[in-house]
This record gives C-alpha cells, sequence and structure tokens, in this order.
C-alpha cells in the first residue's frame, strides 16, 4: 500500500516536477552569515525551489517551521530545498547556526 | 555562550530521549551497556564522517541527497524498532518473570540488543552530525570560539544528563509494566520517525502526494520550544503536518500493534510431547 502510494507520487514527481520547478527556482546566497536576498518573493500554491548558495567556509543550517524546512548546507556549497505550496503570506526563515544575523522572509502573493 | 548550548542541547536530546527509552527498555537484559555504549560510539564515528562528507551528501541527488540520506536512516530505524518490539512481545515476560524471580540480568535477548544498538547509533549519527557541523562552525570562525565551544560542551553534558533522567523515570516503573510501557513508547517513536521521514522524501520532491497540511497547532506548541522538541523526539510530535504524514504514522502504530499481536499469540513453546 505504501510502496503503491510511494511509487505513484514518484511517478506524479517525474511527470509534474520538471516543467514546475524550472519554472519557480530561486536562489539565495549566504555570505558573511547574511541572507541575499533576505526578502523573496514567490506565487502562492506553487512548488517553489530554493537553492541557497553558502559562500562562507562555515556550515549553515537553513531553517524554517513556517514552511517545514530544516537543511544543513555545508560551507562553500549549496543545497536545493522545495517548498510550497503556500498560501499567501509572510514565511520567515533564518541561519539557526547565526540566529543573530541570519535572517530573511519568503513573501508568498 | 548560551546560544551555543542551547543549539547544541535540543539536538543531543532527541537522540538523548532514544537512548532512555531503549535502556529503559533492555533493563535486565544481559551485555546491554555495552552495547548501548557500542551504538553511541558508532553514533558519534558516524556522525562525524557525515559532517566531513555533508557537501557531497548535500550535493548527490541533485542536492536532496540530505534529506534521502535522513529517510533513509529514519527508515532503518523504524525497521529496527518494529523488530524489537516483536522480539520483546514475545519474550519480554519471561525476562520480567525471570527478574521477579532471580532480582538480577538475565541473558535471554542478545537478539533485539544488535536492533536497539543500531537504533541507538542512527539516532546519535543523526542528530550529532548536525551538532559537529555546528562546533565545527564555530571552530573556524575563530574570534568568539571558545565561549561558544564551552556552550556547546555544556550543551551536550546537559543533553547527556537529560538522557539519564529519562532513564530513571522510566525504571520507576514498575517492573510488571516496564516492558509494556517500553514497547508502546518505542511504537510511538517508530511511528514518529516514518512520519518524520516521509516530510523527508517530500522535502526531497519524491512523495509529493497528500502534501495538503492537516492541521497547525504552532500556536499552542511550537516545535521550536523544548517540550515541543520532545514531544517531536517521542511521539512524532509535528505542528504541520501533511495528509501523508499522518496516514504513515497511523499506518506504522496499525503495523507494530499487528506485529506485537502476532508475536505475543504464536504457539506456545512445545513441551516435549507424550510418545504416542
Amino acid at each position: 500500500m505504501r510502496t503503491l502510494l510511494i511509487l505513484l507520487s514518484l511517478a506524479t514527481a517525474v511527470v509534474l516536477a520538471p516543467a514546475e520547478l524550472r519554472a519557480q527556482d530561486v536562489t539565495i546566497t549566504i555570505k558573511n552569515h547574511r541572507f541575499t536576498p533576505s526578502e523573496v518573493k514567490v506565487p502562492a500554491n506553487k512548488r517553489i525551489q530554493l537553492t541557497v548558495v553558502n559562500d562562507d567556509p562555515t556550515p549553515e543550517e537553513f531553517e524554517s517551521r513556517e514552511m517545514k524546512v530544516e537543511k544543513v548546507i555545508p560551507g562553500k556549497s549549496k543545497g536545493v530545498v522545495r517548498i510550497g505550496p503556500l498560501a499567501p503570506g509572510r514565511y520567515p526563515f533564518f541561519g539557526e547556526f547565526n540566529e543573530a544575523t541570519a535572517k530573511g522572509v519568503v513573501i508568498a502573493e | 555562550m548560551l546560544g551555543a548550548l542551547i543549539i547544541v542541547f535540543r539536538e543531543v536530546i532527541e537522540a538523548g530521549l532514544i537512548v532512555g527509552i531503549v535502556m529503559a527498555a533492555t533493563r535486565g537484559v544481559v551485555g546491554r551497556g555495552r552495547w548501548v555504549t557500542v551504538g553511541v560510539v558508532g553514533g558519534v564515528l558516524g556522525a562525524s564522517i557525515v559532517a566531513v562528507f555533508a557537501g557531497a551528501i548535500s550535493d548527490a541527488f541533485q542536492g536532496s541527497g540530505q534529506e534521502l540520506f535522513n529517510a533513509s536512516v529514519l527508515g532503518i530505524a523504524v525497521l529496527m524498532l518494529m523488530w524489537h518490539n516483536a522480539w520483546m512481545a514475545r519474550h519480554g515476560r519471561e525476562i520480567a518473570d525471570e527478574m521477579r524471580r532471580v532480582g538480577t540480568a538475565v541473558s535471554e535477548g542478545a537478539k533485539p540488543l544488535t536492533a536497539l544498538a543500531i537504533v541507538v547509533g542512527l539516532a546519535v549519527l543523526r542528530e550529532g552530525s548536525e551538532v559537529v557541523l555546528f562546533l565545527y562552525g564555530i571552530l573556524a570562525s575563530g574570534t568568539s570560539a571558545s565561549a561558544a565551544l564551552l556552550g556547546g560542551v555544556l550543551g551536550i553534558v546537559a543533553g547527556a544528563a537529560f538522557t539519564a533522567l529519562t532513564y530513571f523515570g522510566l525504571l520507576a516503573i514498575p517492573n510488571r509494566h516496564i516492558f509494556s510501557v517500553t514497547s508502546w513508547l518505542i511504537a510511538l517513536l517508530g511511528a514518529g520517525m516514518a512520519a518524520q521521514a516521509v516530510h523527508f522524501l517530500n522535502s526531497a520532491g519524491l512523495v509529493v502526494a497528500l502534501d495538503k497540511t492537516v492541521w497547525d497547532t504552532s500556536w499552542l506548541l511550537s516545535e521550536n520550544t523544548i517540550l515541543g522538541r520532545m514531544l517531536h523526539a517521542l511521539i512524532g510530535y509535528t505542528e504541520r503536518p501533511t495528509q501523508m504524514q499522518l496516514l504513515v504514522y497511523i499506518l506504522t502504530l496499525i503495523a507494530m500493534y499487528l506485529l506485537m499481536r502476532f508475536a505475543r499469540y504464536s504457539p506456545p513453546k512445545r513441551l516435549p510431547a507424550a510418545a504416542e
């Protein structure tokens, strides 16, 4: 049953993902423990692929309770984070390892 | 320093809860200390290796390597917990009886200890790799490193103390009930892990079916708080679960229940049959 569901969703993902994801690609860069851009506008109710590039030599954890994301991005590397579909609204995110400076928000509209 | 302490403590208590429950669940089994130690040491080594290769893991599978890795680790842990519970359903009573009679450890149970050592190892591995990366980040950034590092170490110590607290808390349960209590704790633990694995598969873009949020209880209990974090580790509390997460959570619980039942009602041990 579960295997079937997973296979089904796999098939769905393969069919739907490429066209949808390519259109909604967003990149956020971490430098000096800050996000650029720190404010990201995305369309609501769409799947979004966030590429988080960490230009710092130190690792960072890209985290957002609101978007249900928790991902470690090692220093000098990048990670892909999939979010959405999001209802219109503000979704703050932060870098858990440097919470004082690493803050940002995704705005779905 | 306090910030580092809290971050590390938050990671450590998740693994700590699991270790505490495993220790209580194997109460009275000979050699369990050794197995749990093997699990913890293996987990710490594994965490360091994972941290070193974090970049490679993260880049794998089009940037979804970390999610797939976490999902696999959780999946294996769930299977091990199921195995343990099935085994315990069959032998738990014997061990409890034995403990009551002899009042000391019994030598039964070499089998599920491998399973639980793996569970402990995987739990430490998963949470530990984040701690290692975080502490490495502090070391690499220089300046206020020593204070933050001290905070990190204190966080680990506090986490270990918390593990001990979990263990002794569970030991307060009378012998008669301890195995059924720990079996249910382990069933909930497993269901929570399975739901979390679904989340990682969803983040990797693999399981996208049924991904509507069922409820949002972040106003009531945020996963960011220590209590929220504990319940997350313990019973899989999620402030915004998806339909698929809920479904898998329930299915895992049902599977655990059925497994424990079948194991319990297996044919009783055959006595030497009387000759016809």
